[in-house]
C-alpha cells in the first residue's frame, strides 16, 4: 500500500501525508521520501522534515515553481517503497538505570508488576526505531516499547529534566537532549550527549536510525560523562592503551 | 573587533538573522525575526546583506553604547529613539558616533523594532545561523536575550556599500485594530467541523498574555474538532493555526517547535507574517480566508516594494 495525499500548508509548505498510523513501514516510506527530496536539492526548497507518517517540504514561494515542485513531490511519493533500512549502523546508547539518574524506574516496575532488573532487561532487549526527531533539537521519538513496561506519561510533568535522561511514555522511549520540562517516566540516564552543536556531528540520532540501549553501572557512567564521548569507545586493543591524562 | 556595550538589555532584545533553516528534520527550530520584512528593510537601510544579524527589540527597548562610529537604522515598531539625549529618526539611517549612547524610549506602535548596524552583529553562527533561540539556548549571545554588561561584536563596516533610500510609504503597515491576517485553509481543515473556517472569520481573536516568540495563544470564537484534538505529531509550519482541545487556536511564530500534535486549521500567508510579527498581548486579529492566487499576489507586491528600495541605493 502506498496511499498518500499532498496538502498545502499556507503558501510556503507542502505536506505529504501517508496512512495515519504509527507503523515502521509507513514511517520508512516518509523518511525515504524526505531523504530523496533532500538529496535532490530542489530549487527554492529550504527544509524537508519527515515525521511519523508525513513529510513537510518548506520552500521560498518567490524562488520556486510551485507546479513543478508539486509534480516532483507527487512523483517521488508515488515511487514504490523499498524495504531497505537506513544503511547506518545501530546507535548503541549506554544507560545507567535507576537510582537518582532514573527516578521513575521503581514506578515503572510497579506499573508493570516486574522487578527493576526485569524492566531494564525489557528496555534493553529491543532494537528501537527512531520514528521522528522533534520537540527540541536532537530529541528522537523511539519505539516501539514492550507493552508490559509501556507506562503512560506522568500526570504532572517535571519542570526540569536533566540532559541525557532516558524516559518512557507509553510505547515510546527517548533521550532528553537538553534540560527542558518533561513528563516522561525517567528510567535512567546516558552519559552521551544527544545534541551538541559544537561537535563535528551534532546529532546522535537521525530519523530512521536503529537504536539499542545497554546498561552500565554508575562508575562507568561517571567515567564516560567525564570523557564527554559521543560514541562509546571500542574495547582497548592488545598492548596499547591511551595515554592517561 | 569593535562592538556595542549593553547598558540596559530591555525586555527581550535578541540577535536575529534570517533563521536557522535546514535542521528542522533534527528538531532544531528556525527562529529568525518575527517581522522579517522590517528586518530586511533595516539591513537595506544601512547597506548590509539581507541575512545580516540585527537586534530584535521587544516592547521595552535597550540602551547601547557604541565603541566606534556606525551607520544604524531602526525599523518595525515605532519607539522614541534617543541618540545622546536627542531624538533620532525611525526608518531612516543615521550615524552614531564613537562612544555615543542609543536609547529606546517609549513605544508608540507595533511590538518589535529592528536595529540594524552597518557591518552586522558578528556573534559566531551556530548551525549556520546567528539567530537566538532562547528555549534551546542556541545562537545569539549564549542563546539568551541581551542584558546589562554584555558586549556584542560587530562585523566590519564596509563604507563602500550603498544604503537604501528610506521608503516614502511604510513597507509593513503596523497593525490596526484589529489586524487583518489572511489565511489559506489547511493543512488539516478537514479535522474540524464544516463551519469552523466561518467561525474563525466570524469575530476578532485577542492575543493572550501567554504569547511569545514561539506562538500567540488566541482568545475568540471556539473552533470545533471533527474527530478529537490529538493527531499523530507532524511538522508545524510558520504561521499555522494549531488548535488544542480548548478550541482556542495558537498561531505559531518564529521560535515554534518543529513538530506538534494538534490539528491545524489554517495558515497565515507569507505576506502577512510581518504584520503578525508586530502583534503583542492584548492586540486583536481578524482572520480572512483568501485564495492561493491572492497570497502569491500579496507576496510579489511586498517583494517588489522591498526590491525597489534595495535598488534605489544611495
Amino acid at each position: 500500500m502506498n496511499a498518500f495525499r499532498i496538502v498545502p500548508a499556507g503558501d510556503a509548505a507542502l505536506i505529504v501525508e501517508f496512512e495515519a498510523r504509527i507503523d515502521p513501514s509507513v514511517n520508512a516510506r516518509a523518511i525515504q521520501l524526505a531523504e530523496a527530496l533532500q538529496a535532490a536539492r530542489l530549487q527554492g526548497v529550504l527544509d524537508v522534515v519527515p515525521t511519523f507518517r508525513s513529510v513537510a517540504i518548506y520552500f521560498d514561494p518567490l524562488h520556486t515553481n510551485g507546479d513543478a515542485l508539486l509534480a516532483r513531490v507527487e512523483a517521488e511519493a508515488a515511487k514504490p517503497s523499498s524495504d531497505r533500512d537506513s544503511g547506518r549502523p545501530a546507535v548503541r546508547v549506554p544507560v545507567c538505570y535507576g537510582g537518582e539518574l532514573g527516578p521513575d524506574l521503581a514506578a515503572v516496575a510497579a506499573f508493570s508488576h516486574l522487578s527493576e532488573a526485569e524492566v531494564i532487561a525489557a528496555h534493553t532487549a529491543r532494537t528501537y526505531r527512531a520514528f521522528m526527531v522533534g520537540f527540541v533539537p536532537g530529541f528522537a521519538y523511539l519505539g516501539i516499547v514492550e507493552e508490559r513496561i509501556a507506562m503512560p506519561r506522568r500526570d504532572t510533568p517535571r519542570v526540569r529534566v536533566p540532559i541525557g535522561s532516558v524516559g518512557i511514555a507509553g510505547v515510546q522511549t527517548g533521550i532528553y537532549p537538553m534540560e527542558t520540562p518533561g513528563g516522561w517516566q525517567l528510567v535512567g540516564r546516558t552519559p552521551l550527549k544527544p545534541f551538541d552543536p559544537d561537535r563535528a556531528e551534532p546529532f546522535l540520532i537521525t530519523a530512521g536510525d536503529a537504536v539499542q540501549f545497554y546498561a552500565i553501572d554508575h562508575d562507568r557512567f561517571l567515567d564516560m560523562e567525564r570523557e564527554g564521548l559521543l560514541v562509546p569507545p571500542k574495547p582497548p586493543s592488545e598492548g596499547g592503551s591511551r595515554a592517561s591524562s | 573587533m569593535s562592538g556595542v556595550r549593553v547598558i540596559r538589555g530591555g525586555m527581550l532584545t535578541t540577535i536575529q538573522d534570517t533563521g536557522r533553516w535546514g535542521y528542522q528534520s533534527r528538531g532544531v527550530p528556525v527562529a529568525g525575526p518575527m517581522d522579517p520584512v522590517s528586518h530586511r528593510l533595516a539591513n537595506a537601510l544601512v547597506g548590509n546583506e539581507r541575512a545580516a544579524a540585527t537586534l530584535e527589540v521587544t516592547l521595552l527597548g535597550p540602551e547601547l553604547e557604541f565603541e566606534d562610529e556606525r551607520v544604524v537604522a531602526v525599523t518595525g515598531a515605532e519607539f522614541e529613539i534617543m541618540l545622546d539625549g536627542r531624538p533620532a529618526p525611525h526608518g531612516t539611517p543615521f550615524l552614531v558616533a564613537k562612544e555615543s549612547h542609543l536609547r529606546f524610549g517609549q513605544r508608540r506602535r507595533g511590538s518589535r523594532a529592528y536595529l540594524a548596524i552597518r557591518g552586522g552583529v558578528a556573534v559566531p553562527p551556530v548551525l549556520g545561523s546567528r539567530s537566538t533561540h532562547v528555549i534551546s539556548a542556541m545562537g545569539g549571545l549564549s542563546g539568551r536575550p541581551l542584558r546589562t554588561g554584555d558586549r556584542i561584536t560587530l562585523g566590519v563596516a564596509d563604507a563602500t556599500r550603498p544604503t537604501a533610500a528610506p521608503p516614502s510609504d511604510p513597507v509593513v503597515e503596523l497593525p490596526s485594530r484589529p489586524a487583518r491576517l489572511r489565511v489559506l485553509a489547511g493543512p488539516q481543515a478537514d479535522a474540524f467541523t464544516s463551519d469552523a473556517l466561518d467561525t474563525l472569520q466570524s469575530a476578532p481573536y485577542t492575543v493572550g498574555q501567554q504569547s511569545d516568540r514561539m506562538g500567540f495563544r488566541l482568545e475568540g470564537p471556539r473552533l470545533t474538532h471533527a474527530r478529537g484534538a490529538d493527531i499523530i505529531s507532524d511538522a508545524t509550519p510558520l504561521g499555522v493555526l494549531q488548535v488544542p482541545a480548548s478550541g482556542q487556536p495558537i498561531l505559531l511564530m518564529a521560535d515554534r517547535q518543529t513538530t506538534g500534535g494538534y490539528p491545524k486549521i489554517a495558515t497565515v500567508i507569507s505576506a502577512d507574517m510581518a504584520v503578525a510579527g508586530q502583534l503583542g498581548p492584548g492586540d486583536t486579529i481578524a482572520f480572512a480566508v483568501c485564495t492561493p492566487r491572492e497570497a502569491m499576489a500579496a507576496l510579489i507586491a511586498q517583494e517588489r516594494a522591498l526590491m525597489v528600495l534595495e535598488m534605489r541605493r544611495q
